[in-house]
């Protein structure tokens, strides 16, 4: 009896790992037109095998000069468009992508053998040629890798759609979790000591706190794949400009005006470019998307987008409207000159839910990014009269 | 003093109607966890709490035009904010007493309930202990929140979250029969709406009970605002998309609002001085009348510019209106107010003008005159203050010349202004 269980008990284990990971991706990735796929794999876009996230031939990975602050975890973004389509070129907003585009967004962390994890180095992707239309089956080693959750966005007829996927504790896939996830964690960095934190995954309707970024038509759309956010050069594309690498690889449908205009920001971490660019580069990705002119953010009058002069708009000696707590005790967004006393900063420094900023996707400051801003405000002269 | 709030601690756990599939998808995912190794296969010990947290998210997930979304009477444990984007849902407790979603273990989220649209409808429940704000609707028509108790339920704290029921962009809205308690900005707050009403609703130990900003046609009248730092506020601040005008203030309760102003510095109503009953900041076409407004010992009623709430004038939009213009004072039944200001200067002031047992008049004003509006030092007739309120005396502060020359008048406030119309709701929002 004993036996029979055990032998039963492998038996089960075998065909499990045989129905969650099958060895290679069996065709193209598989658009849904509708509902919400169970896993991940369901996809085919991006798959846990034999130690690696490997991406499904056409799967074109991608990363953002200036990206998202997401609690020191690193992200592998993916963007999959039908055979033979491209999305269209905008200069300021989001490219406009067929129906069938698959977007999707990995969230993980460099893990140490006690389980807590760092913000040590990322693996690079492996990239089989420096090519990104050869970009076949690239492949993210995952060695003391624990992968956190992937975001799928999908363009269906009647827009996009936002799906959010956790990774199982055995990284063989990711579940949908519609309603989101809390995954207490601890994170060491150089220096300090560890701390812990509830690593939250959101919950489908606030994928809408970021992905709809105008608050009337509440369409939901991408973030990142904007000219401002690709235009620059990507370890992806082997060193070479990112639009025109999307370009070459047939993704992207743009005339070589467009390009030559295109606007770029800064890399946050490019100390050769000006604080203001790397800091306002910064703001944009990290706020614009509600504190825009029809955002979410648009009752607080205070507007993050590139485009806002110096001013009231851009938070310039402008009180707060309704902040609560998250004003910190101090009188105006940004007191040009005193970081201390701009109320901006405070909220990118507090992990209070109630007054920190963003008020979704993290828990913990990010004290490069708060140093950046801080840097900026201190440049500004002029204060408050 | 809380309004017979169920403080019970108790742990409910609702049963609820279960389509087959979930069930059998949950037991084949279980026995496929079990099979495949069981880690986590057993549930957490705080399944009782948060069992209910998934089922409440999914079916504002799920929710269709049209759904009606009960919950049932318990206390419900939140870690995380809620949140509807679906247009005509109704969500419906049993009770501001018997349906409590409590946030007291909350870990993220700025508010307790974000709701982000149209032809919605709330009522018969609390939100409790909030981390941010308890009750948010940002942006949707056709809104009506009735029989709500948003509370902190530790009393007036400054780490508090900031408002209870809190309307933003809205249009057509009605908050009716709600309880506010413990925010440490305001209680109800109307922000940047149209065509508002305000009605029954009780805010207390708020630092503002009552606050309308930025909006078009509010009528706020039957409620009870008392124990807050300021009773009812009507304000408008700089570089939003709209201004405001033509709130209607009466038939009200709006006394005792004595709480130590609890605010957190930099809001604009930590500038309100405790013992403030109806204050009215840079609004236009503003009707107060009918109320009882008694024994709020700042002043009953303060008229102020954006100047006296301490704001950069750097940091404001050049078209901005900053003074309050066409204002109505009048048959409030006021009394025992202004007899112990809060802040120095007002404390001052007082001893300095009315002597240690007098008390400032039931009218206060900074003084601030649009230079470009005046004719000869006073505005034309109507962008008037008019005070017509038996012997009610206005107390202009004369703030512009630093207090220099303060003073008590009534005849040049004995006006009168044409009455503003009655807010109409469009007759849907009955049947919503």
């Amino acid at each position: 009896m004993r036996l029979f269980v055990a032998f039963l008990a492998i038996t089960l284990a075998a065909a499990c790992d045989e129905a969650r990971s099958p060895d290679a991706f069996s065709g193209p990735p598989a658009f849904h037109d509708e509902g919400y796929p169970e896993r991940l794999s369901d996809w085919n876009v991006i798959r846990a095998e034999r130690g690696a996230l490997r991406l499904n031939a056409g799967v074109t990975p991608y990363e953002l000069a200036t990206p998202l602050f997401s609690d020191y975890a690193l992200k592998l973004r993916t963007v999959y468009l039908p055979a033979g389509s491209a999305a269209d070129y905008r200069n300021d907003e989001v490219f406009e992508f067929p129906v069938g585009a698959i977007i999707t967004k990995t969230f993980y962390y460099v893990e140490g053998a006690d389980g807590t994890v760092s913000d040590a180095p990322a693996p690079v992707l492996d990239m089989p040629t420096p090519d990104l239309a050869g970009s076949e089956l690239a492949s993210l080693d995952l060695t003391g890798v624990r992968l956190m959750e992937t975001r799928v966005l999908a363009r269906r007829a009647d827009g996009w759609v936002a799906i959010p996927y956790v990774w199982d504790e055995r990284q063989r896939d990711a579940t949908l979790k519609r309603t989101g996830a809390v995954m207490p964690m601890t994170l060491r960095r150089d220096g300090a000591p560890p701390v812990d934190f509830p690593y939250v995954a959101p919950n489908q309707n606030q994928c809408r706190g970021c992905h709809a970024p105008n608050n009337t038509t509440r369409a939901l759309s991408p973030i990142g794949p904007k000219a401002r956010h690709l235009n620059a050069p990507s370890r992806y594309a082997g060193g070479r400009n990112q639009l025109a690498a999307w370009r070459e690889a047939g993704i992207l449908s743009a005339s070589d005006a467009q390009l030559a205009a295109a606007p770029a920001n800064a890399r946050w971490t490019d100390e050769n470019a000006p604080v203001a660019a790397r800091a306002r580069a910064y703001l944009d990705v990290n706020c614009s998307h509600c504190h825009n002119d029809v955002g979410p953010a648009d009752t607080s009058g205070l507007d993050l987008t590139p485009a806002a002069a110096h001013g009231p708009k851009l938070g310039f000696c402008k009180s707060p409207i309704a902040a609560g707590d998250g004003t910190g005790g101090r009188p105006f967004d940004i007191v040009p000159g005193d970081p201390d006393r701009s109320i901006l900063l405070f909220r990118m420094e507090t992990t209070n839910p109630a007054a920190m900023m963003p008020e979704l996707g993290r828990a913990l400051s990010h004290d490069e990014g708060v140093a950046l801003v801080r840097d900026w405000i201190l440049s500004l002269g002029g204060g408050c009269a | 003093m809380a309004l017979a709030a169920n403080k019970s601690t108790e742990t409910v756990r609702p049963t609820f109607r279960s389509t087959a599939a979930p069930l059998a998808i949950a037991a084949a995912s279980a026995l496929a966890l079990a099979a495949c190794g069981g880690e986590n296969a057993s549930a957490p010990s705080t399944a009782a709490d948060t069992d209910y947290q998934e089922t409440l998210m999914t079916r504002l997930l799920d929710a269709a035009p049209g759904d009606v979304i009960d919950i049932p009477a318990g206390r419900f444990m939140f870690d995380r904010s809620l949140s509807l984007a679906v247009d005509g849902v109704t969500i419906r407790g049993a009770g501001m007493d018997k349906t409590i979603l409590s946030f007291k273990d909350q870990v993220a989220g700025a508010e307790g309930l974000l709701v982000t649209a149209s032809d919605f409808t709330i009522e018969d429940l609390a939100i409790e202990d909030t981390k941010g704000d308890a009750l948010k609707v940002n942006e949707g028509e056709n809104i009506v929140i009735r029989r709500v108790r948003t509370e902190w339920t530790g009393g007036p704290k400054t780490e508090n979250g900031a408002y209870g029921i809190y309307p933003v962009q809205t249009t057509n809205v009605l908050l009716e029969g709600n309880v506010a308690i413990g925010a440490s900005d305001a209680g109800i707050y109307v922000g940047q709406s149209r065509n508002v009403i305000v009605r029954n609703n009780r805010a207390e130990q708020n630092v503002a009970g009552i606050e309308i900003e930025n909006t078009f046609d509010a009528d706020v009248y039957g409620n009870v605002a008392t124990g807050n730092t300021g009773g009812i506020l009507v304000f408008n601040m700089p570089n939003l998309s709209q201004p405001g005008a033509r709130t209607r203030v009466f038939d009200n309760d709006i006394s005792d609002n004595n709480l130590k102003n609890f605010a957190v510095k930099g809001t604009a109503v930590a500038s309100v001085p405790a013992g403030s009953g109806v204050v009215i900041n840079s609004n236009d076409q503003v009707e107060i009348f009918e109320n009882e407004i008694r024994r709020n010992k700042t002043a009953n009623v303060i008229i102020a510019s954006v100047y006296s709430s301490g704001l950069s004038q750097d940091g404001m939009s050049d078209d901005f209106d900053a003074y309050p213009e066409a204002i109505y004072v009048y048959d409030n039944d006021m009394g025992e107010g202004g007899g112990n200001p809060d802040g120095l200067e007002l404390q001052a002031l007082k001893m300095l003008k009315f002597g240690p047992t007098g008390s400032f008049p039931d009218v206060l004003w900074d003084g601030f005159v649009d230079p470009a509006k005046a004719v000869d030092g006073a505005l034309p007739p109507a962008q008037k203050i008019c005070v017509r309120n038996g012997d009610a005396k206005v107390l202009n502060v004369d703030a512009p010349n630093q207090f220099a020359n303060p003073s008590v008048a009534s005849a040049p406030f004995d006006c009168e202004l044409p009455r503003l119309p009655a807010v109409q709701l469009p007759e849907k929002l009955a049947e919503l």
